[in-house]
């Protein structure tokens, strides 16, 4: 973005600092480390000059908000016209107490929902499995049945709210239950507006919520992209994620490009049931974490956009701009939370936050202060969305687009974020793709070695955790903040009520309906018609994962230290 | 010293939630402390447990739960190490486990509960000095 002439004058400048005022004050005031690294191991520099950005073609790498690359935003008008939605994750005990906690967080501001479903849900038993002994409502709202979406949907219109559900390996089921709700409701299907999770790739290293094995996972993930784009035009049929990637261990470039490797897999799965890319590509969206390392985040958002813009374009051919735009949810990092002094929680909330908008974030989640700990309060969850609230409204970051942009440091940062990840990604093209490199657990080992050194890293005070490995307090400031627990009694009201639930069904249609899901199954069709007409009947979650696991089988975890 | 064997350590993850981040760091510490570390793998039940600390005969049982399900699925775990006679094992828990629940915990036969931001060493040097020594 410089003159020849002009970068010249810089580096000789930057020589002559070198070796005069740089040596003196090293000798006096040494610095704090041999090297500084982010988590990424990138290794930083001591100051940037133009001279990091020399090679930086503004058109050609930046250019502006709205257009190819997208490095700036995906929107011309960015947070100006509208600004992040604020949705917060939130589900436990009954379907009711769920209700209550949506209709709560309406009130409170928030502009989306989304839907934490409990373990059991999750793994696709119904809440009377012996597995889920214990299991109910802990982490999640149980949903057993198309009964239990009714009673959490009672007295909110699903054509005035959007809905996010953070499900994979069921997310057939529930989202046909949604689509029943919102048939009930008389909510034509071309206005439910949401999101369903459904990335089972990286359940199958990072997450590890896998019911079914990897091949038939993918298929049913394609049989929703394939089923928005002919009816549900405003849905976003996948959240395609690094969240969980980084809270398993990745750094940040591991994310990243770890990410972007399943979406070019899911992209090319829909391809292959003859979609055209511009037909589904579209409504990709995306879900990353923030953690700590502030610039080093800023950086990887801005290389996520202007690499998926690149790969759609230049890989898969996409001709349409939005097939190009790489929409984001982004999570603060429930791993960085610590259970001692957890008020300290809510200021590396408000840095990740921070990052994630000035990264150019779609839609925010930010983590309550209490996560070490339990689910969160009530009060834990108001404070964590007050944090989005003064960085929108009262920190004036989200006047301008992309105010960073031109950091000599963050322009560096992004061009070498977008370059490593490339690496990653030639790397895993060279192994065969995504289930060949899975198989031999190439992601599983790159995660576990990244979480070692980092737990390393603390334990030797390399990293320095405030309030853990460094200023620390003996008294125990959690005792004062209240913490949310769950009714045991949660689990036999949800066990009644899906005992009750199967007594007063149609117990023959419902048969009926399972039979012809395992003929469909087997015969390779898209479900996804078949399994609304299945929750519609009131065939439990269950009921028809064990018609899908009679014909696929279960997945088996391959384990790595 | 030679006579003694390497303490065996069974790292298991009880519930059916998947964060098995602390426990993968907490069986590879221990390795490289010198001990022979297994780990289960996701979701096991407390029978299956149970039966691979007989099974594998080991001196330590680790407990990872980060589910909230640890009140329904600890109890049950103990009930049945002490039926199978397994009495002189050292068990040890780790997760999300509020403080109000230690007591309990403890009281079940469960020596010790190491929550987040615990330093690597802290549980090698519990292990080390309470393991049960065996020729």
């Amino acid at each position: 973005m410089f003159k020849k002439e002009k970068l010249e004058e810089i580096a000789e400048n930057e020589k002559r600092w070198r070796q005069t005022t740089l040596p003196k004050w090293l000798s006096t005031r040494p610095e704090r480390k041999p090297t500084f690294k982010n988590t990424s191991e990138f290794e930083i520099k001591r100051v940037y000059t133009p001279l990091d950005t020399a090679d930086l073609d503004y058109i050609r790498d930046l250019g502006f908000p709205g257009e190819y690359p997208f490095t700036r935003g995906v929107h011309a008008t960015m947070y100006r016209g509208r600004l992040w939605t604020m949705r917060q994750f939130s589900g436990f005990g009954t379907a009711e107490q769920t209700n209550q906690r949506f209709k709560f967080l309406l009130k409170e501001g928030e502009t989306g929902l989304s839907i934490a479903f409990d373990y059991p849900t999750i793994m696709g038993y119904d809440s009377d499995h012996p597995m889920a002994r214990g299991e109910v409502g802990k982490c999640g709202v149980a949903v057993s049945s198309l009964k239990d979406m009714e009673v959490l949907f009672d007295g909110i219109p699903l054509d005035k709210v959007t809905t996010s559900m953070t499900i994979n390996g069921p997310a057939a089921m529930l989202l046909a239950m949604y689509i029943a709700v919102g048939d009930k409701q008389g909510v034509p299907r071309e206005k439910l507006g949401g999101t369903t999770q459904n990335d089972m790739l990286k359940e199958f290293f990072a997450q590890k919520l896998c019911i079914f094995p990897p091949r038939p996972s993918v298929k049913l993930v394609t049989d929703i992209i394939e089923y928005c784009a002919r009816h549900l035009p405003k849905w976003n049929p996948i959240s395609i994620s690094g969240y969980h990637i980084r809270e398993a261990g990745a750094n940040a470039v591991q994310e990243l490009a770890f990410t972007l490797y399943d979406g070019i897999t899911y992209v090319e799965s829909t391809l292959e049931r003859g979609l055209k890319v511009d037909d589904f590509a579209p409504r990709l969206s995306f879900f990353f974490a923030s953690h700590n390392d502030f610039f080093e985040e800023i950086a990887k958002f801005r290389a996520a956009r202007r690499l998926w813009a690149k790969i759609m374009k230049e890989r898969f051919h996409a001709k349409n701009p939005r097939s190009l735009w790489m929409r984001m949810h982004v999570q603060t990092s429930g791993c960085t939370l610590t259970a001692q002094q957890p008020l300290n929680n809510i200021i590396r909330v408000t840095l990740q936050a921070l990052a994630a908008v000035l990264g150019g974030t779609q839609s925010l989640h930010t983590n309550s202060f209490d996560e070490a700990l339990a689910l969160p309060s009530e009060l834990a969850v108001r404070v964590a969305l007050r944090t989005q609230q003064i960085i929108a409204y009262e920190s004036g970051v989200a006047n301008t687009i992309d105010p960073l942009a031109g950091s000599y440091y963050v322009e560096a940062l992004t061009n070498e974020m977008e370059e490593k990840a490339m690496e990653y990604i030639q790397k895993i093209d060279d192994m065969g793709g995504i289930y060949a490199a899975i198989e031999k657990g190439f992601f599983q080992r790159e995660i576990a070695n990244s979480a070692y050194k980092y737990q390393t890293e603390i334990d030797s005070k390399e990293r320095i955790l405030v309030g853990v490995n460094d200023y620390t307090v003996e008294e125990k400031e959690m005792e004062t903040i209240p913490i949310l627990k769950i009714d045991p009694k949660v689990e036999e009201e949800q066990i009644a009520r899906l005992q009750k639930l199967k007594n007063e069904r149609d117990n023959h249609k419902v048969k009926q309906v399972l039979e012809k899901l395992h003929y469909m199954a087997e015969k390779n069709e898209n479900l996804m018609p078949t399994i609304i007409e299945a929750v519609k009947a009131y065939a439990t979650l269950g009921e028809i994962c064990n018609v899908l696991r009679a014909v696929y089988g279960e997945y088996r975890e391959l384990i790595i230290i | 010293m030679s006579s003694e064997r390497k303490i065996r350590v069974l790292i298991a993850k009880p519930g059916l939630d998947s964060h098995d981040r602390g426990a993968k760091i907490v069986a590879r510490a221990l390795r490289d402390a010198g001990m022979e570390v297994i780990y289960t793998g996701l979701r096991q039940t407390p029978e299956q447990i149970v039966e691979t600390v007989l099974q594998e005969d080991v001196d330590v049982l680790g407990l990872s739960i980060l589910s909230g399900a640890h009140m329904a699925l600890f109890p049950r775990i103990m009930e049945l190490m002490q039926k199978k006679g397994l009495t002189d094992v050292l068990v040890f828990a780790g997760g999300i486990i509020p403080d109000e629940d230690v007591p309990h915990i403890k009281k079940m036969g469960i020596k010790e509960v190491f929550g987040p931001g615990t330093p690597l060493e802290t549980i090698i040097e519990f292990v080390r000095k309470n393991a049960p020594r065996r020729i």
